[in-house]
């Protein structure tokens, strides 16, 4: 992989200003993506990672504030980017697949004419030229192009899914986000996806930011990947090695959670429905069962990653083991 | 199942951060009537409510007499000894206010209760046992919510005995339908959740359930549906009065508006005749409509005008 | 189609219901107030007339159901009697000639509410919490609480009777004969300035609120949140993605509110003296003219029926998922 950069993340932190509380949803998150490369994020449900990707696409509106840190995205400061030069940006360099892939095509707009805005607005091309690039893109993800003329409704979830990504790839962005892109699709049609997603990537040759709470899926894709959890990372390393020997409890617990796609059978731990009660604090995490009692909850404390070894970051934590031996 | 939030934990673990300070000028949610008693839109229309249902019990006190008496010189503008000038025939129209005001809100929000009532007992009895059921009143609530109001008002009311007991049925029957739509999709929706399934798994009676279990949950909905239809009961009333189908004898906000029309107040130059009447029921409705939107903004945070008061850290 | 065909079938029935009401009304009623008007009326009309009413008022002897079959029969050949008020003209006559009044202001005032008011709810919901946001509505419900028929008494008043800037009543200048004239047309022009902009301050604010909140709605979207993440233009956002879903519910709204636009129609037309149906109620209520009152009853009903039945058809071309399932 080449190793420039094109998006770099540092000290990003945002906030929810809530009705009467703040919840920090990224709290000082710093990684960055090189050309080419397939980055993964993990987390839990609500540990801050479509906060993240919103960030970068600079989606977040009121109740989220954007309280600190940088973006950058080939040297440009996307912070600063305002109206006019923000909209021309968005698409054109950074496409990104939602996580609600289903809900993210208007319903009552033909797909032809949600790819067709695409490169009107964007390319300024006439509403003819248009629609033979969007025919284009769709035998690029294996949709036969007479579905321009279809409805939302009228495609299944894996082909309405497909649409969202030839639709992102429209302006042949640099960097793809996918936000969970299959959580709601069942395995055979999601893999299907991830499989034409890698073919596309190597294709194009685009970055991606990709998301999911799905350990082994994003193994499977990614090169390198980072962890979250409470929005904050806590590890971040090469994708198999970190798969190999998780360095945080954590990471190992995540894992644990899913079953891997390939290899022999393993009985499942990982997140436990059965926090442990000792501490009585509400919003605590859910991986407390197998962290010693002295470490009630480290949610709320969770501190900067170092490096320990070239290219492998770890946050402090006591049961962090170098070795890789948190069991 | 536990839902974890933990980066709210992370916002509590910094106080001293400023960012994470609770915004000035917001309180915490607690419960309907808090919420609602702590809105600002809420407290200005129970003020005017308050105001008025007090004028309309003193009546009697604050003008005492019947105030279709003859009393003074005709059609005098506003003067000391006539706050509100006299009519065409020369009776106070202060006093025809004032007891008016009995009048047209005993009846509006007699209208609004029967009506919500009626509409409660369709909706969630619709809801409740659904299929055939719901099926026949679904269309029964909608052919009458079809069938234009004020002319099947005119219709009812022409054919039936004149009098208030007539203007309160014949309003009952145009007004239930609207509640009854409102209320039903949200007992439907009720219905369909778990809490409502489980008790009906455990085998708990059929009224049981109605009572506690769906009604409890639907108590801001009926809330403003009575309002809203107490606004219709108030204003429908005076459009029936103002075409001479209710009692003329009857002092209401109504039949003085009816009368300023047929004497001739507006060509006449004699604007108080009709102002004060209007004016009622412009100012009970609206108070209404205030309270119904605060109880709306309490229940649906997401309505709130937000404002923007925050400056970037 | 099925939906459309549904649908027919639900109008048919409620204009059965209101012809059935309509039937049974006169009949079953306390009082007997249509023995009142023969009284009244009676010695003025020929006896193949007044045998007219008797039937349409189940005076004559007959059993019920030959009663209800030559009612429904009547009805829907047009025969609904003569009117009492505008003796001897029949009830079918006097609505044709003044129905399209009713329609015209009524029309009117719909479109002009409809257009002005959703587009002040788009442009409020888009900017949540600007002028437009939190000036318009308060001012809009206070006007809205205004009885149709005070605010038109009013509006009379002040522009009519004290500036002199509108006519104050009838639909055109006292004199004119109707012709396709600039003249005649700038006075039907300024003769409905002050009727339809009563109905439309009195319903705009509905509207206005009503589109304000399903936008709000709808701008949680996650197609709002892609169609900004493709860069669009804000219009495009605004119009194309956000307000063509938020419409939806208006549509089904506007079919509803041909009502309560037709009432207020009518007790605008009271007020000035416009010679629509509303105003013919007026005078058939005075005059204890029970035909009229029901032909105008129905007569509107089947207008309101029929411009739902148009919103639906307008409905499946704006929704493909009614279109096709
Ligand atoms: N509109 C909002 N108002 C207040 N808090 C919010 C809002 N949206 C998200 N949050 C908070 O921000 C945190 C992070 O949310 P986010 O959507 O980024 O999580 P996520 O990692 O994408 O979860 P998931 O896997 O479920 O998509 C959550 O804990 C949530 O409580
Ligand atoms: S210490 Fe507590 S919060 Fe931290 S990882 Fe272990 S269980 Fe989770
Ligand atoms: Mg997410």
């Amino acid at each position: 992989m080449s190793t420039t950069p094109i998006l770099e993340v540092t000290n990003l932190r945002v906030e929810y200003h809530g009705a009467n509380r703040q919840v920090v949803a990224v709290n000082d998150v710093s990684f960055s993506i090189g050309e080419g490369e397939i980055f993964g994020l993990a987390g839990e449900s609500g540990c801050g990672k479509s906060t993240v990707a919103n960030a970068i696409m600079r989606l977040l509106k009121d109740p989220a504030e954007i309280t600190g840190g940088q973006i950058r995205f080939k040297g440009r400061d996307l912070l600063a980017l305002r109206g006019e030069e923000l909209r021309r940006f968005r698409w054109k360099e950074i496409a990104m697949i939602f996580q609600s892939a289903m809900n993210s095509l208007n319903p009552v707009m033909t797909i032809g004419s949600q790819m067709v805005d695409i490169f009107t607005t964007h390319e300024g091309l006439s509403v003819k030229q248009a629609r033979s690039r969007s025919a284009e893109l769709l035998r690029l993800v294996s949709i036969d192009p007479v579905r321009l003329d279809s409805y939302p409704h009228q495609l299944s979830g894996g082909m309405r899914q497909r649409a969202v990504i030839a639709m992102a790839l429209a302006l042949e962005p640099s960097l793809l986000i996918m936000d969970e892109p299959t959580t709601a699709l069942d395995v055979v049609v999601q893999q299907e996806i991830m499989a034409q997603i890698s073919d596309l990537q190597r294709q194009l040759g685009f970055s991606v930011l990709f998301i999911t709470h799905d350990m082994s899926l994003m193994v499977e894709l990614s090169h390198r990947m980072a962890v979250m959890h409470s929005g904050r990372l806590v590890e971040m390393a090469d994708a198999e090695l970190m798969f190999d020997s998780p360095l945080h409890p954590y990471t190992l617990s995540l894992m644990n959670a899913f079953p891997p796609l390939t290899g022999p059978r393993v009985r499942l731990t990982g997140l436990s429905d059965s926090v442990r009660a000792a501490d009585g604090s509400a919003g605590s995490c859910s991986f407390h069962v197998s962290c010693p009692p002295d470490l009630a909850n480290c949610s709320g404390n969770i501190p900067d990653l170092r490096e320990v070894a070239p290219g492998r970051f770890v946050a402090e934590h006591p049961r962090t083991s170098i070795e890789g031996t948190a069991a | 199942m536990s839902v974890t939030t933990p980066s709210e934990t992370v916002a509590l673990a910094t106080p001293d951060d400023p960012a994470t300070a609770p915004a000035s000028g917001r309180r915490p949610r607690r419960g309907l009537i808090r919420g609602i008693l702590g809105n600002r839109k809420a407290a200005f229309g129970a003020a005017v409510l308050l105001l008025f249902g007090v004028v309309a019990l003193a009546a009697p006190l604050l003008a005492p007499g019947n105030p279709s008496l003859i009393t003074a010189i005709a059609s005098q503008p506003p003067s000391l000894e006539h706050l509100f000038g006299t009519t065409a025939k020369g009776q106070d129209i202060l006093a025809l206010t004032m007891h008016g005001a009995r009048t047209s809100l005993l009846v509006g929000f007699v209208v609004g209760a029967a009506a919500t009532l009626v509409g409660l007992l369709v909706g969630v009895a619709s809801a409740y046992f659904g299929w055939v059921i719901d099926d026949l009143l679904s269309l029964v609530t909608n052919v009458f919510l079809l069938i234009p109001g004020l002319p099947l008002l005119v219709i009812l009311a022409a054919f039936l005995p004149p009098g208030i007991g007539t203007v309160v049925v014949v309003l009952i029957i145009t007004g239930w339908a609207g509640s009854a739509r409102v209320l039903r999709s949200q007992a439907l929706s009720i219905r369909s959740k778990d809490f409502v399934a489980a008790a009906v798994v455990t085998g708990e009676h059929p009224l049981r359930i109605m009572f506690r279990e769906i009604l409890p949950n639907m108590a801001s909905i009926v809330m403003s549906t009575f309002l809203a239809c107490v606004i219709f009961g108030i204003g429908a009333q005076a459009g029936l009065e103002f075409l001479g189908l209710g009692d003329a004898s009857v002092v209401s906000w109504g039949t003085n508006l009816y009368w300023a029309s047929n004497d001739g107040a507006l060509f006449t130059g004699a604007w108080w005749a009709f102002v004060p009447s209007g004016l009622c029921i412009a100012l009970v409705a609206f108070a209404l409509a205030m309270v119904n939107y605060a109880v709306d903004e309490v229940t649906n945070p997401r309505l709130r005008t937000t404002k923007k008061g925050r400056t970037r850290a | 189609m099925r939906f459309i065909v549904r649908r027919l079938a639900f109008y048919l029935l409620a204009f059965w219901v209101s012809i059935t009401l309509n039937f049974l009304l006169p009949r079953f009623m306390p009082g007997d107030p249509v023995t009142r008007m023969f009284a009244q009326a009676a010695n003025k009309m020929q006896p193949h007339q007044i045998e007219q009413l008797r039937q349409l008022f189940g005076l004559d002897e007959r059993p019920i159901w030959q009663q209800y079959l030559s009612y429904v029969q009547n009805i829907f050949t047009g025969q609904m009697g003569v009117s009492i008020s505008r003796f001897p003209t029949p009830v079918s006559e006097v609505i044709g000639s003044q129905i399209g009044w009713t329609l015209l202001l009524g029309g009117t005032a719909l479109v002009i509410a409809v257009v002005i008011g959703n587009l002040l709810g788009i442009l409020a919901a888009w900017r949540r919490g600007g002028v437009l946001d939190s000036v318009f509505p308060p001012i809009l419900v206070f006007v809205g609480s205004f009885p149709y028929f005070w605010l038109a008494m009013a509006a009379l008043y002040l522009f009519g009777v004290v500036l002199g800037w509108f006519p104050i009543r009838h639909a055109f200048d006292a004199g004119m004969t109707p012709e396709l004239s600039w003249t005649f047309l700038s006075s039907i022009a300024t003769h409905l300035f002050l009727p339809a902009l009563t109905i439309v301050l009195v319903s705009i604010g509905g509207w206005m609120l009503g589109m304000r909140n399903t936008m709000i709605a709808t701008t949680a979207e996650d197609y709002i949140l892609m169609a900004e993440a493709k860069g669009l233009t804000n219009n495009r956002i605004m119009f194309r993605y956000a307000a063509r879903n938020a419409m939806l519910p208006s549509v089904t709204a506007f079919g509803m509110s041909f009502g309560f636009i037709v009432g207020g129609a009518l007790l605008t037309e009271v007020v000035f003296a416009y010679p629509g149906v509303g105003y013919q109620l007026l005078a058939a209520v005075q005059g204890l003219d029970y035909p009229l009152m029901q032909g105008i009853f129905l007569t509107i009903t089947a207008a309101v029926l029929v411009a739902n039945f148009l919103v639906d058809i307008v409905y499946v071309r704006l929704d493909p998922r009614v279109r096709v399932s």
